[in-house]
């Protein structure tokens, strides 16, 4: 494999651009949307984007040139064509088509929770693992069979980051919550029993969201927290769990914001570990949404012919990683024993 | 006798009578792990016999316990290795009634199909649960023609006479079939 790319990602609140080649991150600029107050409003994000567009990929040009490479080295342009905020998505796409067109490089559009995923089988020993990708927006495990990532099993309503982000919200917490939950949970005491919903292979959270809201009448905020996480992460270990039993696979990929987590990296470890499977996770810089991922699976797809037309390059909120034709994993680079 | 060991539970032969016994996970805290494991024991038990009620052949429960079920052994030959149009139309039958009574099977493969005097019985309710919406009886479809293409060469003929099948026991058989091939479409494998 060979060839330079830049890529950027913005499906949310994090702007994001780098230039990779096979061997690693040769430059990466970003430039986060900080809500002011409450969640990440789409248009505030959208106008975030739009306004440090054009200087984080000046700055990222720079940066590239210092490492030898010049702008007339770059191969291709990849950006994140969704899923993610319309508003987001589409400001990001317009700077990849001016840069493509402008460097007369290809187009490349790229789905971001597969980019998570190649990302992870970049940065660590993973080859064919399953994927938990747990973050803001999405929760979803996948797995890779005859030429398609699959969808084992999803969120039927928000993500996993979204309900702790909503539940943090209400508990008077600022945005990111995440972190600031994970911090309370480890001063907690009791458990107290919340909604585990797991359909089949599905997971549910908004119900989950709601009840520890509610728990905060009657329970200290770091109970609810821990309750919180304990149910929440039980649930997305079991589906991971039956995905790998499913699958046959012996190897577990963390992706996603969520997955920063330290409880629920112990939890899959356990788990891991009792299946006599691998766990890996990606160093922090490749977990939350980077330019990173964006250029290096830009790169698999350029490689392997997947690039775009201008005319061709609508983004789409909904871009589902099942739907997207994996050309650049044949069925020989997965053989043998691992 | 041991029969099989799933993700979740640990499934034994004693003395003509089947245990399925669901085995704890160290991952999750004791009080959610001994919680789940004891819902999920009783709704088994229950979709079960709800299924029989339904007119859809399961085993008899015999005893259900915090975390084991206790039921008839089915002596007979999975339908994987039976398959031919007529038993797929009666497996599009059973489905249909199932669908009908609300229960979604949620692992409708060919080896939870058991072929025995002349009734085929359906087994392993573990990944069951009650709902009666398209999408879920659509995905419970779908997993079906999935084993299908994947064990059988004349899957196409079996995934018709299925269809007939289905068609004779449950109204909205058609719409249901309609979204089975968008879900297709979608590349979902649930």
């Amino acid at each position: 494999m060979k060839g330079t790319v830049l890529g950027i990602e913005g499906t949310a609140w994090n702007l994001s651009a780098a230039i990779v080649n096979e061997k690693d991150v040769i430059a990466e600029v970003t430039h986060t949307y900080v809500p002011p107050v409450g969640g990440i409003h789409p248009r505030e994000a959208a106008q975030h984007h739009a306004r440090f567009a054009s200087h984080i990929i000046g700055r990222l040009l720079d940066e590239g040139r210092k490492k030898g490479i010049s702008s007339s080295m770059i191969d291709g342009i990849a950006f994140s064509q969704g899923p993610g905020l319309g508003a987001c998505l589409r400001t990001v796409a317009t700077a990849a088509r001016a840069l493509s067109l402008g460097l007369d490089v290809p187009l490349i559009g790229v789905n971001h929770c597969l980019a998570h995923i190649e990302v992870g089988r970049w940065k660590t020993p993973a080859r064919d693992p399953v994927t938990l990708y747990v973050s803001g927006a999405n929760s979803q495990v996948l797995a890779y069979k005859m030429g398609k990532y699959r969808v084992f099993g999803e969120t039927l309503d928000i993500g996993l980051g979204n309900a702790l982000d909503k539940f943090a919200r209400s508990a008077g917490l600022t945005h990111p919550g995440g972190p600031k939950i994970e911090e309370m949970a480890r001063k907690a005491k009791n458990y107290i029993p919340m909604p585990y919903v797991v359909k089949g292979m599905d997971l549910s959270f908004s119900g989950l969201s709601t009840a520890a809201t509610d728990a905060l009448a009657k329970a200290s905020l770091e109970d609810v927290c821990y309750s919180f996480q304990e149910t929440a992460f039980s649930m997305v270990v079991e589906v991971t769990e039956r995905a790998l039993a499913h699958t046959g696979k012996k190897e577990v990929l963390l992706a996603g914001g969520v997955g920063a987590n330290m409880r629920l990296r112990e939890m899959l470890k356990i788990m891991c570990e009792d299946r006599g499977a691998y766990f890996y996770v990606p160093e922090k810089r490749f977990m939350g949404d980077n330019g990173a991922m964006i250029a290096y699976l830009g790169l698999l797809m350029l490689d392997s012919g997947s690039v775009i037309s201008v005319e061709n390059s609508h983004v789409n909120p909904n871009f589902r990683p099942d739907s997207v034709d994996v050309t650049w994993i044949t069925d020989k680079d997965l053989e043998g024993d691992l | 006798m041991y029969l099989a060991r799933g993700a979740e539970a640990l499934v034994t032969l004693d003395e003509g009578i089947v245990i399925k016994e669901r085995i704890p996970k160290n991952y999750r805290l004791q009080e959610i792990d001994e919680r789940i494991r004891k819902e999920r024991t009783r709704a088994e038990a229950r979709l079960i016999s709800e299924a029989r009620r339904g007119g859809v052949p399961t085993p008899v429960i015999y005893d259900i316990q915090d975390f084991r079920i206790e039921m008839q052994y089915i002596e007979g030959k999975p339908l994987k290795y039976l398959m031919d149009e007529e038993m797929s139309n009666k497996v599009g039958q059973l489905v249909g009634r199932l669908h009908s009574n609300g229960i979604i099977h949620g692992d409708l493969t060919t080896s939870n199909m058991i072929f025995s005097n002349a009734r085929i019985y359906l087994i392993d309710f573990g990944l069951a649960y009650m709902d009666s919406s398209l999408e879920a009886q659509g995905v419970d479809v779908h997993v079906l023609f999935q084993t299908f293409e994947s064990t059988h060469s004349d899957h196409e003929k079996l995934i018709a006479s299925f269809c007939q099948g289905y068609r004779k026991s449950f109204v909205t058989a058609d719409d249901v079939i309609e979204r089975v091939k968008e879900i297709e479409k979608r590349g979902r494998y649930a």
